[in-house]
């Protein structure tokens, strides 16, 4: 669906569901999530359902991701660091 | 002119589509009457759409036993209510009769309500709500580690809790399958009883009915007057905040705190005299936030995601007004707090009432005539 951009020499390398892949600096953790190929990065907590990254700008919430193990972040609010460890939101998350 | 609705009128026009009127006009259309009900639009202040969603009997009634045994009435018939809404509109309300707690955050506030629940115990024998310790507690809700400040609450197993958005939205499904109209946009300007009918003017046109029940909520007082209806109220604002949604933890709901059916925590609840003004603030969200996370600590290290502030519709004394018009015969008010709780005595004993014409030495106690007579010494 979509086309990777061309990798930036100054790329940065992130952890999603433990594989490494390169990302443009600036780029947002639901984006590293798609540019690493996730057909969906999180199950409904109410349906169950997979979901994926949708307005890429903080209101639908679509996106909630495992960052550094800190669960339900908006990935598309949350800029990507070298060394970031991204996982899929499996339903709602522990208290 | 009229909103093209029924030929040959109405039975009954309900002033009030929110959780009180559409609970009410539900009954009534359950009874076979043609019935419509007026509601404003989407903007409305609408207690329906701001409240907690508490089924919830162990803090009514203090002064009125009338008004405890109404509320556990309402209690009992939940069940059986739920379950007909749900199965005539296939909408779930997610209701769960799960008991409700109090939580006691050291000992002074244990003897203060273990107080409280003795003196209501003492006014009906029908109010079944025990002090439990921490230890009883943590056995009753295994999934939730309390803070060191939880010495107790207060259980009544007769409380419970469902959706009132999804409540909302199944009594007026049930109303269009029940053949009753149901006109939004369409708030009430003015009322007139002329020839023994009343005639309800709206935006929509006019609405003509031989019966009329007001559930206006704080719009009651406004028409309340051209009918010689009572409407002694009072506004109080309730806030509440909204977390992200957790794994469920907390099936049993409680005064300030219940986890909905999708893992959402919702905190309450406070009361401020800010007259209409339904907007939230910081210092009260902060306040209500921290004794949350002193119940539950583990509270703390989630996300809010949205905040919300309502106003509480009440009478003088906080407990229900129904009344029927001396000068006017045939019209009805309902003002109350508990919209939610009391929705299934609402459907059932009070439509019943309404539908046979009188309300009946039952309701007599919740007449607006209470608060002319001086209290004894």
């Amino acid at each position: 669906m979509f086309r990777k951009p061309p990798e930036a020499p100054d790329a940065v390398l992130v952890e999603v569901e433990g594989r490494p892949v390169r990302v443009p600096p600036g780029a947002s953790a639901a984006a590293a999530a798609l540019i690493a190929g996730l057909a969906s990065t999180r199950t409904s907590p109410v349906t169950g359902e997979p979901r994926a990254p949708y307005c890429m700008m903080g209101v639908c919430f679509e996106c909630l991701l495992v960052i550094d193990d800190e669960p339900s972040q908006q990935g598309c609010m949350v800029t990507v660091r070298p060394g970031m460890r991204i996982r899929r939101q499996e339903g709602a998350r522990e208290l | 002119m009229n909103a093209g609705t029924r030929a040959g009128g109405y039975d009954f026009v309900v002033v009030g589509g929110g959780v009180v009127g559409s609970s009410i006009a539900f009954g009534l259309a359950e009874r076979g009457r043609r019935v419509a009900v007026l509601d404003e639009g989407d903007r409305a202040q609408r207690a329906a759409r701001t409240n907690f969603g508490l089924v919830w009997v162990q803090s009514k009634g203090d002064g009125m036993p009338a008004y405890m045994r109404w509320t556990r009435r309402s209690a009992d018939l939940w069940p059986a209510f739920a379950q007909r809404l749900e199965s005539l509109t296939g909408v779930g309300i997610e209701y769960r009769k799960a008991g409700g707690l109090v939580y006691c955050l050291g000992p002074v506030e244990f003897d203060a309500r273990r107080e409280k629940v003795e003196q209501l115990r003492a006014q009906a024998d029908i109010y079944g709500t025990e002090m439990i310790e921490r230890a009883a507690l943590e056995r009753l809700v295994p999934g939730a580690r309390f803070g060191p400040d939880v010495v107790g609450a207060s259980h009544c197993p007769n409380d419970g809790h469902c959706n009132p958005l999804l409540l909302l939205k199944a009594l007026h499904a049930a109303l269009a399958i029940h053949g009753a109209h149901y006109l939004p946009d369409a708030p009430a300007r003015n009322i007139v009883h002329r020839e023994g009918r009343f005639v309800v003017d709206t935006p929509r046109g006019s609405i003509e009915a031989g019966r009329l029940v007001l559930a206006a909520g704080h719009g009651t007082p406004a028409l309340a007057d051209a009918i010689d209806l009572p409407a002694p109220m009072k506004a109080e604002r309730g806030q509440i905040l909204v977390t992200e949604r957790c794994r469920p933890i907390l099936p049993i709901p409680g005064s300030g705190i219940r986890q909905t059916q999708d893992g959402t925590f919702l905190i309450g609840s406070s009361k401020e005299k800010t007259g209409f003004d339904d907007s939230t603030t910081v210092a009260v969200g902060g306040r209500m936030a921290a004794r949350a996370i002193r119940i539950l600590p583990e509270l703390g290290g989630i996300r809010l995601t949205r905040t919300w502030g309502g106003i509480r519709v009440l009478t003088p004394d906080n407990h229900p007004v129904y009344a029927e018009s001396a000068r006017c015969p045939g019209a009805f008010v309902a003002i109350c707090h508990s919209g939610i709780t009391l929705a299934a005595v609402h459907a059932a004993d009070l439509a019943e009432a309404i539908s046979g014409g009188a309300l009946g030495p039952t309701l007599e106690a919740f007449h607006a005539r209470r608060f002319h007579v001086p209290k004894a010494a």
